[in-house]
């Protein structure tokens, strides 16, 4: 197999060997940087940071994003850290990692002990020197599941940058941009293919409303965009979708479903939409193009060269240089022993395509806000009028889905539905406090002793 | 009651529920600026589903309504 691009490269030789046209630029709601200003400007002395274990840090993207370019190949390790970790976690992930330096915008107000912290910033000072050797960094991305502590996954600029053989590294004076954050893995895939395709690349910001996102992407002439189908839901509403006109709308992250392919090739009639299967663990597997859900089942099988799938016990699994290398810690293991990852996505097999119907655990995902249903369970079930509960997803045409509770009650409590939603409310963060709660008289248990869960339901309640 | 007084009316249910502040319900109030949030959206589409049976967004819309006029409009469209 060929190498890829990055080997012995790092992010910084890539965008430079796609050419510093004064036209390319990162940007924000706040800033823009010409990436020709990087060739002679620093944002951080990056040789202290040599050899380092580095956790980017910062409300805005943009001095993680300049941090990054900086310290690729020039730290040991770098953390891209999304803005929503819990500073209850920071202690553990900065320990499980060796975290000794954080490059912080100043936002972060807990730093570990012993723990160095650098300014980030967007103003550059002139370089002192020339860059220094390269050598490689490891690069640590958190897995999105929100109970619990993230898992960190092991990638390499090499495994990133895999999935951009694809056809996609659109050649000169593409303006990229996602609603995701690029701190995650579908947010980080659209800024390498900005970076190695000599593109510009827009980032979104935490707080600017949907409207006004999509109103700067216009001004900022963006033909490449991606999102989540629940980030396109909500351009779609907000009645500014037509305020951009790009080439290229992207979908990944959750399940595509034929409307809203639909919604957006209306929206746009001009761009080719595709939706594409990634997860931080799996890397990018494929996309589909066609237009349609779901992926031909042709996919399943192929010894093309591109990502090798298989479906056992009905879930989707991968094994290609992307995918990543390891968790950190002792955290699980990523791959089986022949180097297939298991999604935990649940496959459908219609006629000659598959369709995704939802994780095997049964997450459900709220506009991409994760919610597994044990947790909400085990706030019902805390109250004193509940014998058990099940919490399951109802489809939504809006946010995907939104949970609802079944609820086996003692007798005579059923006057108590309002106290068991005030505790809910309580307890709980608003998209994951259920919708209905619905008593019921019973509830399924499996042959394993563990309730009877079933997938995201279209069913009324 | 119309389909626009049911429409009406749960978005009131669904906001003292959520306790969002509604903005006037006038027919060229943008949803995203009713007040309603994605998910307050989702819940009246779902409660919608359940008190009136119709369901126009799994039906397949050509277009997403932006405006209450439009969701109003789109309701009564799909009323069997």
């Amino acid at each position: 197999m060929s190498r890829t691009l990055a080997e012995h490269r790092t992010l910084w030789q890539l965008a430079e060997r796609a050419g510093l046209s004064p036209a390319r630029r990162i940007a924000d709601a706040n800033g823009s940087m010409a990436l020709a200003d990087l060739a002679h400007g620093v944002m951080l002395n990056a040789e202290a940071l040599r050899g380092r274990c580095v956790l980017l840090w910062s409300a805005r993207q943009l001095p993680s994003v300049l941090a990054l370019l900086q310290l690729d190949g020039v730290a040991a390790r770098i953390l891209l850290c999304p803005p929503d970790l819990s500073p209850a976690h920071m202690l553990e992930i900065c320990a499980e990692a060796g975290v000794d330096c954080i490059v912080s915008d100043g936002s972060l107000t807990e730093i570990p002990p012993g723990v160095a912290v650098v300014q980030a910033g967007t103003t550059l000072s002139p370089r002192a020197g020339a860059r220094a050797e390269a050598g490689t960094t490891e690069w640590l991305l958190f897995t999105s599941g929100t109970t619990g502590r993230p898992k960190l996954v092991l990638h390499t600029l090499a495994s990133l940058t895999g999935p951009l053989s694809d056809g996609l590294v659109v050649p000169d004076g593409a303006v990229w941009s996602t609603f995701y954050d690029v701190r995650r893995y579908g947010g980080l895939q659209i800024l390498l293919r900005a970076m190695l395709g000599g593109g510009s690349m827009i980032l979104s910001q935490a707080d600017e409303p949907v409207a006004s996102f999509l109103t700067r992407a216009g001004q900022s002439g963006v033909t490449h965009i991606s999102g989540t189908p629940s980030h396109w839901r909500r351009a779609l509403l907000s009645g500014s979708a037509s305020a951009m006109a790009p080439a290229y709308v992207r979908l990944s992250g959750e399940v595509a479903d034929q409307a809203i392919l639909d919604h957006l090739q209306a929206a746009y009639p001009k761009a080719s939409v595709a939706h594409a299967f990634a997860s931080t663990e799996a890397g990018v597997a494929f996309d589909v193009r066609d237009g349609k859900a779901g992926f031909p089942a042709s996919l399943i099988d192929r010894t093309d060269g591109g990502a090798e799938m298989r479906v056992i016990d009905g879930s989707l699994r991968i094994r290609s240089k992307r995918t990543g290398s390891r968790y950190l810690g002792d955290r699980g293991v990523l791959a089986d022993t022949e180097g297939f990852v298991d999604t935990g996505d649940m496959l459908e097999l219609r006629g000659d395509r598959y369709y995704f119907v939802g994780r095997r655990e049964g997450i459900i995902n709220v506009g991409g806000a994760k919610v597994h249903p044990e947790e909400v369970e085990a706030v019902l079930n805390a109250h004193p009028a509940v014998v058990m509960s099940r919490v399951w997803g109802r489809a939504s045409p809006i946010t995907g889905a939104i949970v609802m509770a079944d609820l086996v009650l003692r007798e005579s409590a059923v006057n108590l539905i309002d106290d068991i939603l005030t505790q809910c409310r309580a307890h709980l963060a608003e998209h994951k406090v259920p919708v209905v709660l619905r008593p019921v008289a019973s509830l399924d248990v499996a042959q394993s002793g563990k309730l009877a869960r079933t997938k995201v339901e279209k069913t009324r309640a | 009651m119309t389909i626009k007084e049911a429409i009406l009316a749960q978005m009131q249910l669904v906001a003292e529920r959520q306790k969002k502040t509604l903005a006037p319900l006038t027919d060229d109030l943008k949803l995203l600026e009713s007040g309603l949030d994605s998910l307050c959206l989702a819940i009246l589409v779902a409660a919608l589903d359940d008190t009136l049976d119709i369901d126009p967004f799994s039906a397949g819309t050509s277009k997403f309504p932006v405006t209450l006029g439009e969701f109003v409009q789109l309701y009564e469209s799909h009323a069997g």
